[in-house]
């Protein structure tokens, strides 16, 4: 299957594929109405990590496992992984119980505090490209088919 | 190839996604005890109190059964394996043959004798669907409650109880709650959240006897001498592996049943897979029983494959829990306690005021053990390092940092994790004869 990966030595440190997954999945895909106007903000399924004030920086993303570490904590069922190989949580079934958060090796699933429930890359189901590749600018995000 | 299956929990799922994988056209039969399909488990406490409905209960798709081709006996319990004439039999005196059997009846509550308890109606255990709506079904008449045991189904089935408004009392024996999965300090932020949120919690205690007044309880008395009134008493001390119905079926039973890396038990082509079994602990190698969610769904995949053809080894058990109690998050996983300090390295960091809790235990530079109250987010870095067995001596001073990520780990772990090669394909699967 496709999937998102990260060419460190490329990452400037810049945040611009946070902002392009919060618009993604935001309800106007707008980023300042996103940011400033919708009465919650996403959180981003992406996260940069930085070192040293940039120095170091890798935009980390789920990996889509073969054998999903979190599918198999899950307690509730909320996450599934469907037929193209996308892992997927049903928000409605999650009860925010974080045992994803707890088995992800990744370090790839966020917790929505406010609404309690996990949060994860779902691969931008109406896009092409996942967001967070296209917002990139240096090409650090590769979305391309590959191994695990 | 004919499969069966007896129990329907996350051990059995795994088992039939496996099987599934590799054979589409054997038959798989389910059978289970209760009248649930398969059902989020750890859930009842949710249920109980009123956090979820009961549609929010399964753990499956509505049409897993269906498309999985599973023919599901519910209502049904095994009473016997045969494993000479490879059959199992019910309660009804049915048989059914296999070809492939998978043991997954997980564990029975374990209720020790008390003084008084025989003729009570108002004592539950708490492990099932059906625990949990007999203790709501009753709840309007549910003034105090005691519950018995201060491990985690002892504080869920508390926590619940007190969401609905009950006044409840847990009674633990051990001097804290939480000792087998927690150390001292996060056992202590969890007791000071339970006692903030109105619930009493003893320590080094027991219930000795159930007083009351025919069926109807008035109160317990324990150990110490102090009565504490109650109607209700809930028994949570613990699980045992489920293996009452293999007497004379010369399946090798210890603690759990006993299996090898491939979850086959001591009788050819007869699988086990979680809370029943007793397989390898991740870290020495030794068996014994642990009743872990995630385990048990990788014993079950590891089994599906075995009795589908393809050997997957097991790479041992490795305990981790996340519960929250009354907003207050709680990640545990590996050795987080040990008994021999003087082996091993421990980094901690403390808050107990704004519960916020951080303990990373090494042991010869490797990370075997993590607790993390409050702040958990990405703590399956630290699941992925100690199943990973990563050197951790050039990194060890930067586990404690609470934005502790890949970047603090080396670049070729990070280039392994999330570059362009992927992880190195895995090797090829061992296909073994039948």
């Amino acid at each position: 299957m496709k999937r998102i990966y990260t060419l460190e030595d490329a990452c400037i440190g810049c945040h611009l594929c946070e902002i392009g997954c919060i618009t993604e999945h935001s309800l106007s895909k707008d980023p300042v109405k996103a940011f400033l106007h919708e009465p919650e903000r996403p959180i981003a399924r992406c996260t940069v990590e930085e070192l040293d004030g940039g120095v170091i920086s890798l935009s980390t993303t789920c990996r889509h496992c073969d054998e999903p570490d979190c599918l198999r904590a899950c307690i509730s069922g909320a996450i599934q992984k469907n037929a193209a190989g996308v892992v997927r949580i049903d928000i409605e079934q999650c009860v925010g119980c974080w045992s994803c958060v707890m088995a992800c090796p990744y370090g790839a699933i966020q917790r929505n505090l406010k609404r309690k429930k996990a949060n994860k890359c779902d691969l931008c189901p109406d896009r092409a490209t996942p967001a967070c590749v296209d917002a990139c600018p240096n090409r650090a995000l590769v979305y391309r088919e590959g191994n695990q | 190839m004919n499969y069966v299956i007896v129990g329907n929990s996350v051990a059995a799922v795994g088992a039939i996604r496996a099987i599934r994988q590799r054979d589409q056209q054997g038959t798989i039969t389910v059978i289970s005890r209760e009248r649930h399909t398969a059902y989020g488990r750890p859930l009842i406490s949710y249920l109980l109190g009123g956090l979820i409905n009961e549609k929010r209960m399964a753990y499956l798709p509505d049409d897993f059964y269906a498309t999985q081709r599973v023919n599901l006996l519910l209502n049904a319990e095994v009473t016997a394996v045969d494993s000479a004439a490879k059959m199992v039999v019910l309660a009804t005196g049915d048989t059914i043959p296999y070809d492939r059997l998978l043991l997954a009846t997980g564990g029975d509550p374990f209720v020790p004798p008390i003084e008084g308890m025989a003729d009570k109606d108002r004592i539950f255990t708490f492990t099932t669907w059906d625990d949990a709506a007999k203790l709501k079904g009753i709840a309007p008449d549910i003034e105090r409650a005691v519950v018995i045991g201060g491990g985690l189904i002892g504080l869920k089935a508390a926590e619940g109880l007190n969401l609905i408004d009950k006044a409840v009392t847990v009674v633990e024996l051990a001097d804290r709650v939480l000792s087998s999965a927690f150390d001292r300090p996060a056992g202590k932020i969890v007791a000071r959240k339970m006692k903030a949120n109105g619930i009493d919690v003893i320590t080094e205690d027991t219930v000795v006897r159930i007083e009351g007044d025919g069926a109807a309880i008035t109160g317990v008395t324990l150990k110490s001498g102090d009565f504490i009134p109650c109607d209700t008493v809930v028994v949570a001390i613990g699980v045992r592996p489920a293996t009452g119905f293999l007497k004379g079926s010369g399946i090798e039973v210890n603690r759990g049943i006993v299996v090898d890396n491939t979850m086959q038990t001591s009788v050819p082509h007869v699988y086990a897979a979680g809370d029943v079994t007793e397989a390898a602990d991740f870290f020495s190698d030794q068996k014994n029983p642990m009743p872990i969610w995630p385990d048990a769904y990788i014993q079950g995949d590891v089994a599906g494959a075995a009795m589908a053809g393809e050997c997957k080894e097991y790479r041992g058990g490795l305990a981790m829990n996340s519960i929250e109690f009354f907003k207050v998050s709680t990640i545990s996983m590996g050795i987080t306690n040990p008994r021999d300090v003087a082996d091993y390295e421990i980094h901690a960091f403390q808050d107990i005021q704004n519960y916020q809790y951080r303990k990373i235990v090494l042991q010869d530079n490797r990370l075997v053990g993590a607790v993390l109250v409050g702040n958990v987010d990405r703590a399956g870095i630290f699941s992925g390092l100690i199943r990973e067995k990563i050197d951790m001596a050039p990194f060890k001073e930067q586990l404690l940092l609470p934005e502790f990520g890949f970047v603090n780990l080396s670049r070729e772990i990070r280039d392994r994790l999330f570059g362009p090669r992927g992880k190195a394909a895995a090797a090829p699967a061992v296909t073994f004869a039948h």
